[in-house]
């Protein structure tokens, strides 16, 4: 049997999937804003916390390093509802995310400072500087410079993975795929389309950090 | 019919799960292979191939792994290729697996000195002789730990496999999910034993970096 490849279709959909990209950014931006600040909070938490927070920290992280994404999602969407918790598909994607994003760019975080040499912050309080004023003069730039380009790479993968949110029924670009997918019957082409699309996305935001990475490390 | 969660589906679960390691045995061979060869095109001074496989490993990696998953299996077919649930997880696993495993391993290939490849070449081993015993044994050393680290993203990414039916580990916690109607327990449960694979494998690769001294 032969088989031609036919886009047609698939383009004359592309509002669905203009819509499933608009919930990938979303989903995705958000995730990244709030996995950063989940993983500032926790890194500083491990690196000057009490021992018992230290611990705590500990253990989210390897918890959540050590499942997958997809399970961690289903524990919420479907496992919350059984205490009442009944969150809709879009929300409880957002918190599996972030917690797990957090626990990636905990460690991320926390390596960045503790790469700074120790010879430098003694430095900076031999020279007087009060624990604020080395961490703001000494510790900051160069621990997030140092941390930038790995932070960057979780990112991007963060924003594939975002993939599995359509598992829960999140109208995100993968859902758009099997929306299309189920009026046209043109699985390979979707696929194929919606897979070019990620990877847009993905030299998108690849892009857009190595700009950043440009005008706040190296342009000065 | 509900029936309740008990010990049963307890060992049912950790049944499942040594089909969530044969997945992830049958893609680390097919990763390691692919990977392999996309190590050595990536450092060959054909410039062509170095091209190609460089293009290969930024599709890959700039992907969702589920689109190779949904392509393979649901796309084939339409071509005309007919693959099941399994084939089109080994395959999907091994392509994504490849394009991360050949750049750990690249890694590992170019940390090894310039002067070791000289040195072989000085004395008359052709290039794939400079590889076999000069740069591969020593950048074993240098590739250990992080592939044990990609030994534990592969096994959770296995879960994803349950989307196209195939019963894993995941998949067999939805099917207990569906039939118990107790999905906080199950999805608990499933996460120990991921956990319970995971884990110990994440302590090894550290303590592997830390005993082969990798830093310096």
């Amino acid at each position: 049997m032969k088989y031609g490849l036919q886009f047609r279709d698939i383009f004359a959909a592309w509002e669905s999937i203009l819509d499933g990209v608009l919930v990938t950014l979303t989903l995705s931006v958000w995730t990244m804003l709030g996995g950063l600040t989940v993983g500032v909070a926790c890194a500083a938490a491990k690196v000057y916390g009490p021992g018992w927070l230290q611990r705590i920290v500990t253990a989210y992280v390897e918890v959540i390093r050590n499942t997958p994404l997809l399970v961690q999602l289903f524990l919420i969407f479907f496992g919350l509802p059984s205490f009442g918790v009944r969150l809709d598909g879009m929300t409880a994607a957002l918190i599996a995310l972030v917690i797990n994003l957090g626990a990636y760019t905990t460690e991320i975080v926390r390596a960045g400072f503790q790469a700074v040499p120790k010879a430098q912050i003694e430095a900076g309080h031999s020279l007087g500087l009060s624990s604020l004023q080395v961490f703001r003069y000494i510790v900051v730039f160069p621990a997030l410079k140092s941390m930038f380009p790995a932070l960057a790479s979780q990112f991007v993968l963060l924003m594939l993975a975002t993939s599995v949110v359509s598992q829960i029924s999140v109208e995100d670009l993968f859902h758009a795929a099997s929306i299309v997918q189920s009026r046209t019957f043109r699985d390979f082409e979707v696929y194929t389309v919606i897979g070019v699309l990620y990877l847009a996305l993905a030299f998108a935001f690849r892009g857009l950090f190595a700009g950043i990475y440009y005008w706040a490390f190296v342009r000065r | 019919m509900i029936r309740t969660f008990s010990y049963i589906d307890v060992m049912y679960l950790i049944a499942a799960a040594r089909w969530t390691l044969a997945l992830t045995a049958t893609a680390f061979a097919g990763s390691a292979v692919l990977g392999l060869l996309l190590a050595i095109a990536r450092i060959s001074p054909i410039a062509p191939l170095r091209w190609i496989t460089a293009t290969y490993i930024h599709i890959v990696q700039g992907t969702p792994l589920l689109v190779w998953l949904f392509l393979i299996f649901f796309g084939l077919p339409f071509v005309g290729i007919s693959v099941n649930p399994w084939l089109a997880a080994a395959l999907a696993f091994s392509i994504y697996g490849s394009a991360f495993l050949g750049e750990i391993w690249r890694g590992a290939l170019i940390s090894i000195a310039r002067t070791q490849w000289e040195a072989g070449a000085s004395l008359g081993l052709s290039m794939y002789e400079q590889l076999r015993h000069v740069i591969v044994p020593q950048s074993i050393r240098v590739a250990i730990p992080p592939t044990v680290g990609f030994l534990v993203q592969l096994i959770k990414n296995t879960s994803l496999a349950a989307t196209i039916g195939l019963v894993e580990l995941t998949r067999e916690g939805q099917l207990t999910a569906a039939g118990t109607y107790k999905p906080f327990a199950v999805y608990i449960t499933v996460a120990c034993i991921y956990f319970a694979m995971c884990f110990p494998l994440t302590q090894w690769s550290r303590s592997l970096e830390r005993k082969l001294d990798v830093a310096r």
